[in-house]
């Protein structure tokens, strides 16, 4: 198959009716690793993921992922996990076991268990899985995400309701992903984790891409006035 | 007064007593209804998912017609069956006027509105919600349907009993193309509507009591359904 790599975003613009959301967004991933999308509130860094993955189409410019647009074949590699995941109203080990039978697996079971077990929820397997806590539930998109075996995972704010100890468990998620040869695209408000996890960094602002950095680069000497001051913790709009 | 407590009275005695007449009227009247819904299920089941889930020129249309056929009364249904029934319609041939066959046929026709309208409804908002996730997982429309319904199962559920309930107390429809034929085609409804103009009042009441025992046993269904679905968070 071929490589999904390198991601090429070119002139991309999204709008919706008369409102440009997006626009003229232009940059180039090569590298697998972890590439960190930061940006204040409403800057369209859910915009950016969703047409990263091919959910929704570009109004202008163009997407590619190893020279292919992100249709089905190029989606079906890559996994999700949206901003407010969306569970379906069953158990937490029917929520796995539905992704689960997409795929040619042996072992189902001993897959979803260790699963679980690698987010802490193999106790809450026979629970519905709407029923969880808000951390809980963004665990268990990280376990379902990660039962799709994606060589690109999109993880749109996946630690936002987490407490510190499960933070630290996907951060090493983050990272056995990484050295597996995984492309992890995070966004995160959390600076100490971006500098943790990145190795480069996009900074949108109010639709527009200010700068794409090394993390090293970027957390030193940003280079545009809304990540330096996003970074300074001034109110960015 | 003394025959209003009268009937009530010889009401009872019917009832208790399991009364035959009454027994094969009731019964008639649940195998009509039931297999009414059946075939509503059977169509107005996967045609509203299809209209919840699909996207095409003309949905909203459609979606305002069907919502509006839930509508229907009962006598037009009945009056358009009886038409397409009788001897000068599209299928007199087939001489299902005044059978149970043609009141189930009435049956079903005013009631798979109400099982497509209701379905799409709920079809459409997992979709709305589910959608997106699904397609992230590029997965298939057909398995995409069976989601939507395994996961509504509760709600789709209490569509199928709504539709009963609608079917089982409606007379229009079935006194237009059954004809209230005694042993053939009498049903509750109508052997209430009979036996009142004719002042037996004692069957009328006690048909009475048995509908509304049915009619309440369903909401009551209806209602544990809703709880079973939330407490579980599966609906
Ligand atoms: N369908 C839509 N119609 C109109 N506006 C939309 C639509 N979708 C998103 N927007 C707007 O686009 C902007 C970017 O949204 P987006 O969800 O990408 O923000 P974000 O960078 O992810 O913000 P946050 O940090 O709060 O998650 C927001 O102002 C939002 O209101
Ligand atoms: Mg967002």
């Amino acid at each position: 198959m071929a490589n999904l790599l390198p991601l090429v975003v070119r002139d991309l613009g999204y709008a919706v009716r008369d409102t440009v959301l997006l626009r003229d967004v232009n940059f180039t991933v090569k590298s697998p690793g972890v590439t960190v999308v930061m940006g204040p509130n409403g800057a369209g860094k859910s915009l950016l993921l969703r047409l990263l993955h091919g959910l929704l189409a570009p109004s202008r410019g163009s997407v590619t992922w190893g020279g292919a647009p992100p249709d089905d074949a190029v989606r079906r590699r890559q996994a999700m996990m949206a901003q407010r995941p969306v569970l379906l109203r069953r158990s937490v080990r029917a929520n796995m076991d539905f992704v689960l039978s997409l795929r040619e697996i042996e072992d189902r079971r001993g897959t979803c268990d260790a699963l679980l077990e690698r987010v802490g929820l193999l106790p809450f397997a026979a629970r519905p899985a709407r029923r969880l806590s808000g951390g809980e539930q963004q665990r268990l998109a990280l376990a379902r995400a990660l039962a799709q075996g994606p060589e690109v995972l999109f993880m749109d704010e996946p630690a936002s309701s987490l407490d510190p100890a499960s933070t630290a468990t996907i951060e090493s998620v983050v990272r056995e992903l990484k050295h597996a040869g995984t492309k992890v695209v995070l966004v995160t408000h959390d600076a100490a984790q971006a500098r943790r996890l990145a190795e480069d960094v996009v900074f949108l602002h109010r639709g527009t891409l200010t700068e794409q950095a090394s993390a090293e680069r970027f957390f030193e000497r940003p280079s545009s006035e809304a990540a330096r001051q996003y970074l300074a913790g001034g109110l960015v709009i | 007064m003394q025959d209003f407590a009268q009937s009530f009275y010889l009401a009872f005695q019917l009832v208790a007593s399991a009364n035959p007449d009454l027994v094969e009227i009731v019964l008639l009247s649940l195998k009509v209804s039931l297999s009414a819904v059946f075939l509503s299920v059977l169509i107005g089941l996967p045609l509203g998912a299809a209209i919840g889930v699909a996207r095409f020129p003309g949905r909203n249309a459609v979606i305002v017609l069907v919502n509006s056929l839930m509508g229907l009364p009962p006598v037009v249904v009945g009056l358009l069956v009886y038409l397409a029934l009788s001897n000068a319609g599209p299928f007199g041939w087939m001489r299902l006027l005044y059978s149970p066959a043609a009141m189930i046929i009435a049956q079903t026709v005013l009631i798979t509105p109400i099982v497509a309208a209701l379905t799409r409804e709920i079809v459409e908002q997992l979709n709305d919600e589910y959608a997106e996730y699904f397609r992230s997982l590029c997965l298939p429309r057909h398995r995409a349907l069976a989601a939507y319904l395994w996961d509504a199962r509760f709600n789709l559920l209490t569509v199928g009993l709504a539709g009963f309930g609608r079917a089982v107390a409606e007379v229009g429809a079935v006194i237009v193309v059954g004809g209230n034929i005694d042993h053939l085609t009498r049903v509750m409804t109508t052997a209430i509507a009979l036996e009142t103009s004719k002042g037996d009042l004692a069957l009328a009441l006690a048909l009475g009591l048995v509908l509304m025992v049915i009619a309440l046993s369903v909401n009551a269904l209806v209602m544990m359904m809703r709880g079973t679905a939330t407490r579980t968070a599966y609906a």
